[in-house]
């Protein structure tokens, strides 16, 4: 063996090593993973430069990430307005009227489910299958084909244009779907906690506030996020609701950027990069759990 | 490695939000930001009402629910008295119901003895005010609060009395009905509701010229109208149902193909042991964490003619093959005919392309859900198979074929259903890149009705148009019920 040219005992290394990946084949799978990660980060990246031109060069067919005479005024110019314009910056209220009604949204699904999938999880109800199958199709309907009948008792009801009627409209696709994710959840959870704590004369509310929902609390915030990021970045219901510009959630309001009579892109694209960092820290960070909760909720096929 | 610093990121930004979230509170004026205090404390009481209010609703429903489930009269007499009055507030409860339907126009009550019987609670009400206000005790003001905390206060009496009058009993159902009301009474209201309200509207000639359902009329004959219009007519403007139904499932396919395949490749490279895995990890899951609203917005700037990623690149590369087809001798008629063929397109203009672009954004965000939800699956499959394959000499591409695709099975499958249904309704990146344009050429079915709708506003084609998308779905998943029989797992 030792009597092989080194050129050629590279090559067999790099080739054809015996154990696991070669090392031409880790080469390609990490050309091929940095190729594909490129992809998927340069339109983000993108977004950051435009955020960094400077007004007079929003137009420019450069292609760098960073650009010439990077400047952070659209940042400035989105946190706190341009006074020598004597324009407020909308920003904040923005987000406070998104996050209004998605946590409204949020708090109310998780309440309603935590407590009715227990209930079609423990108990066999007249009633339950059917109601099960309902929720499952739900699930298959569209969340713009309950939008105009919505719409119209909305406007009946004087509830168009108010926060409140987004809170309902927002409900409707977030209802069933906790439900859903939270009775997958407590079927996990083994019957003999509860069994010992009727035994030992706990009553069944006591076993679902005591044993049930501080054991689901994992689950509880997976559905609470779950509903929280639906609603969060959702534009085109927010857009039926809402016309009034001081009612606009974040996804309206950067869209006005974007139809202003001069459309200021550097300012759209700062203020896109100061919502998603955030968003997508917080996504990030919790999408293991995440992941684990989209199949906690789904049908084993 | 990179997920070790998110929960600091992620504590920084908050700290950040809130300093300039305080100094705006503070500093109105100086900070040159619109919300104030005002704002902030307006929108809270509005809001905390509305969840009061509903909160003192379900309440209502659930203790007469337990008084039904939990407690029992003690005597005859009492039986009788009490059964009295929980049918008399049944009765409340469902002329408020039919007042609500009135009142949002699922269905008109004539004029007369009948409307006069289920607007019962409210002249109650009115009633009780009158009273008040004649005996002087209330000023005009706090008349309709006080008549209405009477009527709430007669409501929370007659609860006790009931429980006076009863002793408790056991109910082996009573929790779970219990447990159930509250999401049942939000879901009837937000969904069946609504439902029932769109089969209406279906049938009605509702539009914006009849003040939506204000002086619409109703009838069978309207809803033939809606249909024929649907299948001979133009659906939102200028397109036609057929073109705008096969683009749908064009669009589904070409979508959901792409996401499995790319999803697979991606999660195949990233299952083995390497280095970086975790940092190549999570930059590939950047178009799924990133909002689709900011994602497809900045994207419809990269379609664009001059200054978009993609036309830039395309000029760039025509530019070197013209570059090549005049320096090089021999080659010079290929490199010609690619110089040719490869430049700047017309992402908006051209109706081919503007559907390329949308399929191009959907797919880059589709994927790396996809990607996640099959590396998981690939991680729950065991070694051994592999090594017992590898053993009896089989190749890769058999070991994929027979181990790795029959295994990912339970997990793939609910993913490309759910892929399927979730890809056929959304239109949220079709609607902010292209508009459904130029000429409607890009819409799908759910792009089409929410334009019919809310540009068009014309209701009651509109709602005869969701009944069918909906009919269309259900039929699919009748089917995919049936070849799979997944339905017994959703009620066991």
């Amino acid at each position: 063996m030792s009597a092989l040219h080194p050129v050629i005992r590279f090559y067999r290394w790099f080739f054809f090593r015996a154990r696991g990946d070669s090392p031409f084949k880790r080469l390609l799978i990490h050309l091929a993973l940095i190729f594909a990660s490129l992809i998927a980060v340069y339109p983000v990246l993108r977004v950051v430069t435009i955020s960094l031109r400077p007004n007079d060069t929003l137009l420019t067919t450069s292609l760098r990430i960073i650009p010439e005479n990077a400047t952070l005024e659209n940042y400035r110019a989105v946190l706190f307005g341009e006074p020598e314009k004597h324009r407020q910056s909308d920003f904040f209220l923005w987000l406070w009227n998104s996050f209004s009604v998605v946590i409204v949204t949020s708090i109310i699904s998780v309440a309603l489910a935590a407590l009715s999938a227990y209930a079609f999880s423990r108990f066999r109800f007249p009633g339950r299958n059917p109601a099960l199958v309902f929720l499952f199709t739900t699930q298959m309907i569209p969340a713009g084909m309950l939008l105009l009948p919505l719409f119209v008792m909305l406007v009946r009801l004087k509830m168009i244009n108010t926060s409140l009627g987004l809170i309902i409209a927002y409900s409707v696709s977030s209802v069933p779907l906790t439900i859903w994710t939270l009775k997958g959840y407590y079927d996990t959870i083994p019957l003999d906690l509860e069994e010992a704590a009727l035994i030992d004369g706990a009553s069944r509310m006591q076993v679902l506030t005591r044993i049930i929902l501080p054991l689901s609390s994992p689950a509880l915030a997976i559905a609470f996020l779950f509903s929280f990021m639906g609603g969060w970045s959702e534009y085109l219901v927010a857009r039926v609701v809402l016309q009034k510009n001081e009612l606009f959630t974040w996804p309206l309001g950067i869209f006005t950027y974007a139809q202003q009579f001069t459309v200021s892109w550097g300012k759209f694209a700062a203020a896109s990069v100061l919502i998603a960092i955030p968003v997508m820290a917080l996504f990030l960070y919790s999408s293991k759990w995440l992941i684990s909760g989209l199949t906690l909720g789904s049908v084993k096929g | 490695m990179a997920r070790k610093y998110f929960p600091v990121a992620l504590w920084a930004t908050i700290v950040l939000a809130l300093y300039f979230l305080l100094r705006a509170l503070f500093q109105p004026h100086l900070s040159g930001i619109s919300l104030t205090p005002q704002i902030v404390m307006a929108r809270a009481q509005e809001i905390a009402l509305f969840v009061l209010a509903i909160a003192a609703g379900i309440g209502m429903v659930e203790l007469y629910l337990y008084q039904i489930f939990f407690r029992a009269p003690r005597s005859r007499l009492t039986n009788a008295l009490v059964r009295l009055i929980q049918a008399i507030s049944a009765l409340f409860a469902f002329q408020l119901i039919v007042l609500f339907f009135n009142l949002t126009d699922l269905f008109r009550l004539p004029e007369g003895a009948l409307k006069a019987f289920f607007s019962m609670p409210l002249t109650l009400g009115s009633w009780l005010r009158e009273r008040l206000l004649q005996s002087n005790l209330v000023s005009q003001e706090n008349a309709s609060l006080v008549s209405n905390l009477l009527l709430s206060g007669i409501g929370i009496a007659l609860f006790i009395l009931i429980h006076q009058m009863t002793q408790p009993r056991t109910s082996r159902l009573g929790f779970a009905y219990l447990l159930v009301a509250p999401a049942f009474i939000g879901v009837l209201f937000l969904i069946v509701y609504p439902f029932l309200f769109e089969i209406k509207l279906a049938f009605s000639n509702a539009s914006l010229g009849t003040q939506a359902t204000k002086n619409a009329s109703y009838g069978l004959i309207y809803g033939w109208e809606n249909l024929k219009t649907l299948f001979t007519g133009n659906v939102a403007k200028d397109a036609k149902f057929l073109e705008v139904f096969w683009r749908t499932i064009l669009w589904t396919v070409i979508n959901v193909t792409f996401h499995v395949t790319g999803g697979m490749i991606l999660a195949l490279l990233l299952h083995r042991p390497m280095k970086l895995q975790g940092f190549y990890r999570t930059l590939l899951v950047f178009p799924w964490a990133i909002p689709t609203t900011i994602a497809a917005m900045a994207l419809r700037n990269e379609f664009d003619l001059r200054y978009g990623f993609f036309n830039i690149m395309l000029s760039n590369i025509h530019n070197f093959f013209s570059d090549l087809a005049s320096q090089a001798g021999m080659l010079a008629p290929a490199f010609g005919w690619l110089a040719a063929h490869i430049g700047p397109v017309s992402w908006k203009q051209d109706p081919f392309w503007a559907f390329v672009s949308v399929l191009i954004t959907n797919i880059w965000l589709g994927i790396p859900f996809m990607s996640v939800v099959i590396l998981g699956g690939l991680q729950s499959i065991s070694h051994e198979y592999y090594e017992a394959a590898e053993m009896d000499g089989a190749s890769k591409w058999q070991m994929f074929r027979h181990i790795t695709l029959p295994l990912l099975r339970p997990v793939l499958t609910p993913a490309i259903i759910l892929g399927v249904i979730w890809t056929f309704n959304k239109f949220d990146v079709i609607y902010l890149i292209t508009q459904g344009g130029p000429q409607e050429k890009t819409d799908i079915l759910v792009s089409s009705m929410y334009k019919a709708a809310f540009q068009f506003y014309r209701y009651g084609f509109t709602a005869m148009f969701a009944l069918v998308i909906f009919l269309i779905l259900l039929a699919f998943t009748v089917i995919y019920l049936r070849v799979t029989g997944g339905l017994k797992s959703t009620t066991e």
